[in-house]
């Protein structure tokens, strides 16, 4: 089955890739003939930037060729710029399927094969084949994440691990998700505006709700403004997590890898190797912690960090997340949920002090600006009410510090805003880094690093005591920093 | 573990003297860039700000304290080691790191001089494992030493087998 001829991508990416494109422009195209002045320019751009992606799809189709051969992967495209891309079979770390709405739309799927090398620019370890049909995309996964060759059994089910429950939508609004996606389209929407030269004060009902806000009394004006947001916010989460997580599985294939399949519109396949799996990360947002839930990310060699394509489980239960990263690292006692060695009091200072000062610091500045430059009174008001939220920040952060080790990972967690709790395989720690600035040194405190070739290639443990920290690296990998200790 | 505290020794071995020099030479180098940019404004520019002259002493100063201390410090705190199964290095001045690669994971071992280091026949051994998490190195090594190193990881490198991932 490995051909040694060369295959092209399907014919039909000549429509799909411009289709794509023009999804993406969809909306201003929109705006500029609804609301738009339209000029002529504004046409004849639009029009030509039109042509010029049909023609682009076209030439970078009759470019791109693909093959598999008995030992590597080969790409060659490019249009201008000619590019030619081996990758050797035997390095094949993940394959990543990923279908947008106008791949959808033709039963096509592009396909991103990972190699263990960890990226310093994007793309750099990865050959993507954007795109062939769905069904030559499985066939490519299942050949290329075997090694060898099997042609039966094309829609093999895997074992399920997890899948979506309905009852985790309610952990969407709880992602802050919504806020940031308000935040893009409010200023996507601004610039569009500015770009068409189309003014809100021309629309009776933006104008009436501007006139409303600027006149009526504030104490009215701020809790009707925050319902709105809030309201806003909860649809657009609750959106997103539809878009990302419908149809979520999660599932241990025959063929030693972890499979995530998740997506309304765009629906995406990550493949993971079990043998490439160096751990787990249980992220814990400030809001998703206090509704007891979490989200898990998976720590492996060959996944890019761009595009979210490590993510194992979209915000669920904290138990399930538990239970989930036990089952993908396959051991029986989910390491991050194992009881923590806390961190020296001395610790606690250092977070104590490290989330006040910045805040008693603006307060004075803008305590000093209010006093010496006509600044108004209330950003200092703020600034002094936020100094006892961020000792408790502090207190909370020093409360969440902790380390242990288990049979096989080493397990640390911190932070408070988002907190997260590694588990690293401890096979897979290839290194230590120790660093101590002179006030940790104070604190006869310091941060230990272990250095992993696997997703973020470094994960810490910070301000653990220095004799604890010493211990925990010695047990971790024995007869490695063992031989550079000495009895005090 | 025992009563006793255990503590981290300090990598055996110095780094050359004359990596003091190459510290202050650098100090010096950029703090003179610095400090130069802000005098070239003051005089060639009509109507330079005048809190530009506070900032010109305040460079001065900063930069003749850090160039006279920064190298001593350094040269005090930068050490290395090499054992049979793992490479040791200690580096920084105010904020220090220590750092530990077991042989078995190196990858590469480089050596790089850069002009000033030439200059003053130094060379830096850089030693990458499969992490793109910053590489160990060792600045300020005499030449002939760096050489030396490098053929010996090299050779214990080679005997050691895995993929070091």
């Amino acid at each position: 089955m490995s051909e040694p001829e060369w295959g092209r991508l399907d014919p039909r990416m000549i429509v799909v890739r411009p289709l794509n494109e023009l999804i993406g422009l969809l909306p201003p195209l929109a705006a500029l003939v609804f609301f738009g002045n339209v000029d002529t320019w504004r046409v004849v751009t639009g029009a030509s930037v039109v042509g010029l992606i049909i023609v682009y799809g076209l030439l970078s189709w009759l470019t791109t060729k693909y093959r598999i051969t008995e030992t590597q992967v080969e790409l060659h495209k490019g249009v201008v710029f000619r590019q030619r891309r081996a990758i050797p079979r035997d390095r094949i770390r993940s394959v990543d399927l990923t279908a947008k709405l106008g791949h959808r739309a033709f039963g096509l799927s592009a396909v991103r094969v990972g190699t263990g090398q960890q990226e310093r620019t994007p793309g750099e370890g990865t050959v993507t084949l954007d795109a062939v049909t769905a069904v030559e995309a499985e066939r490519l996964r299942q050949a290329l994440l075997r090694k060898v060759a099997h042609s039966e059994d094309e829609s093999d089910e895997g074992v399920l691990i997890s899948q979506l429950d309905k009852r985790w939508y309610r952990y969407a609004p709880l992602t802050l998700s919504g806020f940031i996606t308000i935040g893009i389209v409010v200023g996507f929407v601004m610039n569009l505006a500015s770009e068409l030269d189309f003014r809100f004060s021309e629309v009776g009902a933006f104008r009436s709700a501007f006139g409303w806000v600027s006149h009526a009394d504030p104490v009215r004006v701020v809790p009707v403004a925050a319902v709105f947001v809030i309201v806003l916010s909860v649809l657009a989460s609750l959106a997103g997590y539809l878009l990302q997580n419908h149809n979520y599985r999660l599932t241990r294939q025959p063929d030693g890898t972890v499979r995530v399949r998740r997506g309304l519109l765009t629906t995406r396949s990550v493949s993971i190797e079990e043998k490439r799996l160096r751990g787990a990360v249980l992220h814990e947002p400030l809001l998703l912690r206090a509704g007891k839930g979490a989200r898990v990310t998976v720590v492996t060699t060959g996944l890019n960090k761009i595009g979210g394509s490590s993510l194992l489980l979209p915000p669920a239960p904290r138990v399930e997340a538990d239970r989930v990263a036990a089952n993908v690292l396959a051991v029986d006692e989910t390491p991050t949920a194992a009881p923590l060695t806390k961190h020296p009091a001395r610790a606690k200072v250092r977070r104590v002090v490290r989330a006040v000062v910045p805040t008693v610091v603006v307060a004075g500045v803008l305590l000093l600006l209010a006093e010496t430059a006509d600044w108004p009174t209330w950003p200092w008001v703020v600034a002094a009410v936020l100094i006892p939220v961020s000792v408790v920040l502090g207190l909370d952060r020093y409360r969440n510090l902790g380390h242990t080790l288990t049979n096989d990972y080493l397990v640390a967690r911190s932070g408070s805003l988002d907190r997260t709790t590694v588990a690293l395989l401890r096979n897979g720690i290839i290194g230590w880094k120790l660093t101590r600035t002179l006030f940790q040194r104070r604190a006869r405190v310091f941060t230990l690093t272990a250095i992993t070739a696997a997703g973020s290639s470094g994960y810490s443990v910070l301000d653990i005591g220095d004799k604890q920290g010493l211990d925990l690296a010695d047990s971790a990998i024995p007869d490695l920093i063992g031989q550079f200790l000495v009895k005090a | 573990m025992s009563e006793s505290e255990w503590r981290l020794r300090a990598p055996a071995n110095l780094v050359s003297k004359r990596a003091v020099l190459l510290w202050t030479l650098r100090a010096a180098i950029f703090w003179a860039v610095v400090a130069g940019a802000q005098a070239v404004v003051l005089l060639v520019v009509d109507g330079a700000p005048r809190w530009l002259r506070v900032t010109i002493v305040v460079t001065a100063v900063v930069g003749v304290v850090h160039t006279i201390v920064m190298p001593r410090w350094r040269y005090r705190v930068h050490r290395w080691e090499t054992t049979a199964d793992a490479v040791f290095t200690r580096s920084g001045w105010v904020t220090q790191e220590w750092r530990l690669a077991p042989i078995s994971r190196i990858q590469t071992v480089d050596t790089a001089r850069g002009p000033l280091q030439q200059l003053l026949r130094l060379s830096t051994i850089t030693v990458t494992t499969a992490s793109a998490q910053g590489p160990l190195k060792i600045e300020g090594l005499d030449a002939e030493v760096a050489a030396r190193v490098v053929d010996e990881l090299a050779a214990t490198t080679q005997a050691t087998p895995g993929d070091a991932t």
